[in-house]
């Protein structure tokens, strides 16, 4: 466990299935407990992805906490004392807002660009939030529930084609 | 009077067409403090301190350098990369790297394929080590179900991770070497790859994307003879190690474009996230085989390679000496290799024999359920993580109960390593950028996923 400053009060957390635990910030925590398991050690921030709830709502939270469509996930990991540590904040499903890692852990910044991308996750602070995989100018955010899947219309083999 | 008018239509028309957008590294004048500050690689001075155009250690003006384009489609990239570069005669001030031209959405294909077929997408991603994408894949699908793989096939999935992870370095130094100017290890270095793959190929039919690790173990055993096979393998390798040697390691324009150059500190490669052999190139010993130890690691006798300078030869030799120790855990695994099933008998993830679907109904209706619906996973989220040859290839994947994982995320250590490449680059020189993309290794394939 890590011992938050007391300025946060409770930090809601839950233990993972590989013996790491999980902690869940209000928006408003959020930063600061980051910024408290960096201070505990955690050098490193490994991973930094969006996860769209929309048709899973019912997913395991501790008592307190109000889930939303859209979950930011960090990892946290270190090396000094070689375990792990994930921090899941919830993001509004109108407006989904959170405050950017960039200034505790640059390595964040392609990664919050990645889920900006894809999910549409709004990042306050990045220094330049853009599209980082898809192109500059499209629409939508591909990873969202509610994005339709692009199909391309196949033709049996034995159909005579365009000749 | 016509002819000049229709050039500068013509040209407006181009900017407007290879235009990138925001993606673009624009000039001084337009870009953010904190966003050159990124861009000239100033990691460390984000550090809680207040970013100043002061602290921008830059005092050129916009004219006096030149912002080019490298890539996508260069030789040297390793894929399709671009870079933007903006150049002050040779030296290269600010890099950004474009990605994405590669962008299939295999995320989202995951969320379609089940856990069963979820081996065949992630196996693409990074496509110089499938194995290992496929193990990392594995063991989040099984500490989700919560069952245990027989010790043959950990054993299995870790020879054939090392002997991957040989080819992978293998591949590095060979287009490494091409990068350098010396196309004959170009052509050593995929020679001595093809006795892998050739094994691989024995082994699961395929030789790059295997789908062979299989939630539950692997998709076949080991066949006849392959004790003879990998040893050969090891034999000849380790011997080539030290043809390698002779040709690279000691020769004179070699050393003088690879010591010294684009050196990385420990301290910016932990606030980058960097992990793989750029990490332990800056003298960090963090290898998760070792330090955090999955399959059967813990079990096996290697070394953890570690540089001191954080350039580019150290990174070079890191990777050189990572292909013996990968042999040396081949070894082992020859001799340790258990006895016994190669997947798990739990008949709801691993399918029945052949020959049972003929006899039994109820193998009958685990095979049809298995390969229709597939595998329903516990609710749950799970985060697994190995040593790639890159670095730290991590698995995220959320189940809803289903069998289809609800979100797989894959934390590709090139996608983040990748963002150490404008640091590395700054105050080079132009002809550096193609050595320093070859050390940083990136597979776009995984970058862009």
């Amino acid at each position: 466990m890590i011992n938050f400053p007391a300025a946060l009060g409770t930090v809601a957390s839950a233990p993972g299935l590989n013996a790491d635990i999980s902690y869940f910030p209000t928006r408003e925590q959020y930063v600061a407990v980051v910024q408290a398991c960096r201070d505990e050690g955690f050098e490193m921030c490994v991973d930094l992805c969006g996860v769209d709830y929309l048709t899973h709502p019912g997913r395991e939270l501790p008592e307190g906490v109000v889930g939303e469509r859209f979950e930011v996930v960090v990892n946290l990991l270190s090396l000094s004392q070689r375990r792990r540590v994930r921090v899941r904040v919830q993001a509004n499903a109108d407006r989904p807002e959170v405050d950017s890692l960039f200034s505790l852990y640059p390595g964040t910044e392609a990664m919050e660009r990645e889920a900006f991308d894809l999910y549409g996750v709004l990042f306050t602070g990045h220094p330049d939030l853009s599209r980082i995989l898809m192109p500059e100018d499209w629409e939508g955010h591909p990873l969202r529930k509610d994005y339709g899947l692009g199909r391309v219309p196949v033709q049996f083999k034995q159909t005579p084609g365009p000749r | 009077m016509t002819d000049t008018f229709r050039t500068v239509e013509r040209s407006d028309t181009l900017t407007v067409e290879t235009s990138e957008g925001a993606q673009e590294l624009r000039q001084r004048e337009f870009t953010a403090n904190e966003e050159l500050n990124r861009e000239v690689g100033a990691v460390l001075r984000l550090d809680g301190r207040v970013l100043s155009s002061d602290s921008i250690d830059v005092e050129r003006q916009d004219d006096e350098t030149m912002i080019i384009n490298m890539g996508p489609s260069h030789p040297s990239t390793h894929g399709v990369l671009r870079l933007m570069l903006e150049l002050d005669g040779e030296v290269v001030l600010r890099t950004k790297s474009v990605i994405g031209y590669l962008h299939t959405g295999m995320e989202k294909t995951g969320e379609e394929l089940s856990y069963v077929q979820g081996g065949t997408n992630v196996t693409r991603m990074d496509y110089l080590s499938p194995v290992n994408n496929e193990i990392s894949y594995c063991l989040a699908v099984e500490k989700l179900l919560g069952i245990e793989v027989p010790e043959r096939a950990t054993w299995i999935r870790m020879m054939m991770g090392e002997l991957n992870r040989i080819s992978s370095h293998l591949v590095w130094m060979a287009t490494n070497g091409m990068d350098l100017g010396s196309t004959s290890m170009m052509i050593y270095g995929l020679r001595e790859r093809e006795l892998v793959l050739a094994f691989f190929e024995k082994v699961a039919g395929l030789r790059l994307n295997l789908n062979y690790v299989r939630p539950g173990g692997v998709a076949a055993d080991l066949p006849d003879g392959w004790h003879d096979d990998v040893q050969v393998i090891c034999d000849t390798i380790e011997a080539r190690t030290y043809e390698y040697d002779q040709l690279l390691t000691g020769q004179a324009i070699f050393r003088n474009r690879m010591e010294g150059v684009a050196p990385i500190t420990a301290e910016e490669a932990l606030a980058l996230g960097v992990t793989g052999p750029l990490l332990r190139s800056t003298g960090v010993p963090w290898d998760l085989r070792r330090t955090m130890p999955y399959l059967a690691y813990d079990q096996v006798d290697f070394d953890v390679i570690v540089g001191t300078y954080g350039d580019n030869f150290d990174r070079y030799s890191i990777r050189l000496n990572e292909i013996r120790e990968s042999v040396k855990i081949v070894r082992q695994c020859l001799d340790m290799m258990p006895r016994g099933d190669y997947r798990t008998q739990d008949s709801k993830v691993t399918p029945p024999p052949r020959a049972r679907i003929d006899e039994s109904m109820e193998a009958l209706i685990h095979h049809f359920k298995l390969f229709t619906e597939g595998f329903h996973v516990p609710i749950g989220e799970v985060y697994s993580a190995i040593e790639s040859p890159r670095g730290e290839l991590g698995c995220y994947i959320v189940s809803d109960g289903g069998p289809k994982p609800y979100r797989i995320h894959v934390r590709a250590p090139s996608f983040v390593n990748l963002q150490a490449v404008p640091l590395l680059m700054r105050g080079g020189l132009m002809s550096d950028t193609i050595t320093v993309i070859s050390t940083v290794d990136p597979v776009m394939g995984e970058v862009d996923r």
